[in-house]
């Protein structure tokens, strides 16, 4: 589904991904984990045409991605969610998962002023579509509600919604459950399996190892730029350069 | 549901287009309440301003960017049309329409380039162009009259009705007006829409969610040049006669003062606007002199209280409130 | 022939040094807050007007009259500053450069009220006897305007580089952030930063009036070409606006002189589109 070949990035001489490798198995959770600074966004950002990489390749479905613009990589069916949440407050909680299908639509801006039978016919689809996204993480009551009321845990759910609305090849989630108390982190797992069973391919970046552990069929470690474990959660679990890469910093600052 | 529900749900889901109508009705019967030709030549104008700020706030609104040279393609669109149909003889419609070509094909070379810049940058290179559009209209005096202006523009006609008196023009110029809005509600709730409003809220994650933001920003800035032209060529076959002043860039401030009043990305607010502030004189004896302050002022108080303008500002205010009412009241 | 182009490249180095020092004015906001200040036109206009008054209200002698319409400006700059400008908490750059807009009409609006409409005459410096330098017939006025653009200059240089105050306009213009977390107050660099490009348009207000004539929207033109020749230098570079400024005083007329002067105003805002299409960067930009 998607390989990364050495792909390295500097920022002013310091290394944040150095040769990083791995693969992402199709209809698989692949968690990234490593300690803060180790490059995960970076390597988030890389994938989703944010950053260029200075050096590598990503290959999507047979295709070299890396230096292709954002938009374009939307429209090849990779979605992303923000660590820091990027919704759009102004508008309602609805039209923001329909901007999730924006990269499935083809109209132009012609079209839309005369909104044409066709035009009508797809904003029905459109909404639909969402409306189906909202119910699968329970918000349907709150669809007609402007984005900035919503609770945090809410919010984060939205741009889930809105990432997944298009049926996306990839979902690239950034920090999905940051925030979030044990019993929202617990319902955002539950929906990430349900994810997994619908055969979503899913790349997660987190922090917290029980979701890691109980949702990722691979997990894939970091640390300073550099790839330094990849495998089952539970090789990972006891790989020694793993420990010393989370232990070893504790040690430090003690 | 109820009759009286049925009724409501029917209201609410159709208000846009039940507000054009009504909106519609009120100014077929304006001219049968007020037929003094110089109300009615005030709200002509309002017309048009509601034109070139239609298309303005798009742009501000939706590209998030600043534009304060508006006023060279409503310019460029008055002078083309009134040098095309007087000197040319041309069709006034096809005129309208040639000269409109040729601005958007101006904005769309122009935008390219400076809508890659930050917003500092284009604004000022808004106001540079208005600049060059201006010096050019005052000092090429061979074709374009000079400081003494243009006179002599034929009035639009349709076949052999001639659109010459202020009560027909108002039908003429409101209705490019409704058309207009018809448009741009259509536009700001589809898909298209929705990816400007996405790219005016937020360019990263608008592009992370397929958003061409370049090609959507110069998109936006050529169809707001293009409004702006149709509304100086109606503009110089409504008044007759122009001159180089009315296109300066004080002008343009003055539209984007309009857009701020009404809101950014607000079609209805942009109407009150141009209203607003094209009436304003008439409801202020001594507004000359105080000119600046006011619209130095108003500029200077939306923004610092209602950044993203005066209407939108407060209707956002009202739907959260009335959101927040909701739902306290159900948990 | 020869001495033609001679006067013209003196008369093009005298408007020159007026827009360096406007374009400097723009470089100093831009660099510490980041934005572009279009007030900047107004604080020319100022310093006129109050040259004006000092002269001819309070009949001070040239010298202190100078002086005092550079402070007053500077004064205003900085009213304007902590009571327009700082209350506003957006980050929005769209929205500052609209609020400094709305400032600047509201100045103009206040400058129309206060002197009037009508254009007004500023005496020179020193009385108007032409000196002839290498063939060609030059104002005293113009070597005022070269010695004391090299003055402005000169102390600039010296406020950045010399005094502690200057170095910390320096560190947040460099990296704000840092700068906020060392604890450098920046609402004295915002403070100083208005102050100083006040002075820097008044003065240039000052010096070009008496050979334009006063009027309360003088400062538009002068301003927007000063902001044209910061971007021809390169927008945020201090050298960059010197030659920024210089070069485009020279354009404007030699080409007046050789192409044709009827356009002449335009010339610097056909530079603004040509560099902001082509190189937005300008000669020494960063």
């Amino acid at each position: 589904m998607l390989q990364l070949e050495g792909l390295g990035k500097n920022f002013g001489g310091l290394p944040a991904l150095d040769k990083v490798s791995f693969t992402l198995p199709q209809g698989r959770v692949t968690a990234l984990i490593g300690p803060n600074g180790a490059g995960k966004s970076t390597l988030i950002n890389c994938l989703t045409g944010i950053l260029t990489p200075d050096q590598g390749s990503i290959n999507f479905q047979g295709q070299n991605i890396v230096a292709w613009p954002a938009h374009a990589i939307a429209k090849l069916g990779i979605q992303r969610t923000f660590q820091n949440l990027r919704l759009f407050p102004r508008l309602s909680v609805l039209d923001n998962v329909l901007t999730g299908l924006i990269c499935a639509s083809r109209q132009s801006i012609f079209m839309a002023m005369l909104r044409l039978p066709s035009l009508r016919h797809e904003e029905r689809n459109l909404k639909l579509r969402a409306l189906e996204a909202l119910d699968l993480f329970g918000l349907t009551d709150k669809a007609q509600w402007p984005a900035a009321i919503l609770a945090y845990g809410d919010k984060k759910r939205v741009e889930l919604a809105r990432a997944i609305v298009s049926k996306p090849a990839l979902l690239l989630l950034d920090e999905p459950v940051a925030g979030l108390n044990a019993q929202e982190t617990r319902a955002v797992s539950e929906e990430l399996q349900n994810l997994r069973r619908m055969g979503h391919t899913i790349l997660v970046v987190e922090h917290d190892m029980d979701l890691v552990m109980t949702v990722a069929d691979q997990v894939v470690v970091l640390d300073s730029g550099s790839l330094i474990a990849a495998g089952t959660p539970e090789q990972v679990q006891h790989n020694p350069l793993v420990l010393e890469a989370y232990l070893g910093r504790m040690e430090a600052t003690a | 549901m109820t009759r009286q529900q049925k009724l409501f749900y029917f209201l609410s889901l159709h208000r846009t287009g039940l507000l054009v109508l009504c909106v519609s009705i009120g100014l077929l019967l304006f001219p049968l309440v007020e037929n003094n030709p110089y109300t009615l030549g005030l709200t002509n104008l309002v017309a048009i301003n509601a034109l070139v700020v239609l298309g303005l706030n798009l742009f501000i609104g939706y590209a998030g960017q600043i534009s304060l040279g508006h006023a060279a393609f409503f310019g460029l669109g008055a002078y083309g049309s009134a040098i095309a149909t007087t000197t040319f003889h041309c069709s006034p419609w096809l005129a309208m329409i040639l000269v409109a070509v040729c601005v958007a094909l101006l904005a769309l070379l122009i935008g390219i380039p400076l809508l890659r810049l930050s917003g500092h940058y284009l604004a000022m290179a808004t106001l540079g162009l208005n600049y060059v559009v201006h010096n050019i209209l005052l000092q090429w005096d061979e074709v374009t009259g000079g400081p003494s202006g243009f006179a002599g523009i034929p009035a639009l006609t349709l076949g052999n009705f001639s659109l010459d008196t202020p009560i027909r023009r108002h039908y003429l110029l409101w209705c490019f007006v409704i058309i207009t809005m018809l448009f741009c509600l259509n536009l700001v709730r589809s898909s298209a829409g929705r990816s400007l409003a996405a790219l005016a809220g937020d360019e990263l994650a608008a592009a992370s969610l397929g958003v061409n933001i370049q090609v959507s920003k110069v998109k936006i800035f050529v169809l707001s040049a293009i409004l702006a032209s149709l509304a100086g060529s109606l503009f110089a076959h409504t008044f007759g006669y122009i001159s180089p002043d009315t296109f300066n860039i004080f002008a343009s401030v003055q539209f984007s003062i309009m857009v701020v009043i009404g809101g950014m990305g607000s079609i209805w607010g942009s109407l009150f606007g141009a209203g607003f502030l094209t009436l304003l004189p008439q409801w202020m004896d001594v507004f000359d002199t105080y000119k600046d302050f006011i619209h130095g002022g108003i500029l200077v108080l939306v923004l610092m209280f209602l950044p993203q303008g005066l209407i939108s500002g407060l209707t956002d205010k009202l739907r959260i409130y009335l959101a927040l009412r909701r739902r306290n009241a159900a948990t | 022939m020869y001495a033609d182009l001679l006067q013209y490249i003196f008369s093009g180095l005298t408007t020159g040094s007026i827009y360096a020092l406007i374009a400097l004015g723009f470089c100093v906001v831009s660099n510490t807050m980041g934005i572009v200040n279009f007030v900047q036109v107004d604080f020319v206009t100022l310093g006129g007007m109050f040259l004006f008054s000092a002269l001819f209200v309070l009949n001070l002698p040239v010298v202190p009259a100078l002086v005092l319409a550079i402070i007053l400006v500077s004064l205003v700059a900085m009213i304007i500053e902590r009571f327009g400008l700082r209350p506003a908490t957006t980050q929005n750059h769209m929205i500052l450069v609209f609020l400094t807009v709305g400032l600047s009409t509201i100045v103009r609006g206040a400058i129309k009220m206060i002197w009037g409409t009508n254009r007004m005459a500023v005496p020179p410096l020193t009385p108007d006897v032409p000196v002839q330098i290498l063939g060609a017939s030059v104002l005293p006025q113009a070597l005022w305007i070269f010695a004391l653009t090299l003055v402005a200059i000169a102390g600039l240089t010296w406020f950045f580089y010399g005094t502690s105050l200057g170095l910390s306009m320096r560190a947040v213009a460099a990296n704000p952030v840092a700068a906020a977390v060392v604890g450098i107050p920046t609402g004295r660099i915002r403070l100083t930063s208005y102050a100083i490009a006040g002075a820097l348009g008044g003065l240039a207000g000052i010096l070009v009036t008496p050979i334009t004539t006063l009027s309360y929207d003088v400062g538009v033109l002068l301003g927007l070409k000063g902001f044209a020749a910061a971007i021809l230098g390169g927008f945020g570079s201090f050298p960059g606006a010197i030659i920024g400024g210089l070069g485009l005083g020279l354009l404007e007329t030699l080409s007046a002189g050789y192409i044709s002067s009827a356009y002449k105003d335009v010339v610097a805002f056909i530079v603004l589109l040509v560099v902001l299409c082509t190189r937005p960067k300008g000669l020494l930009g960063k």
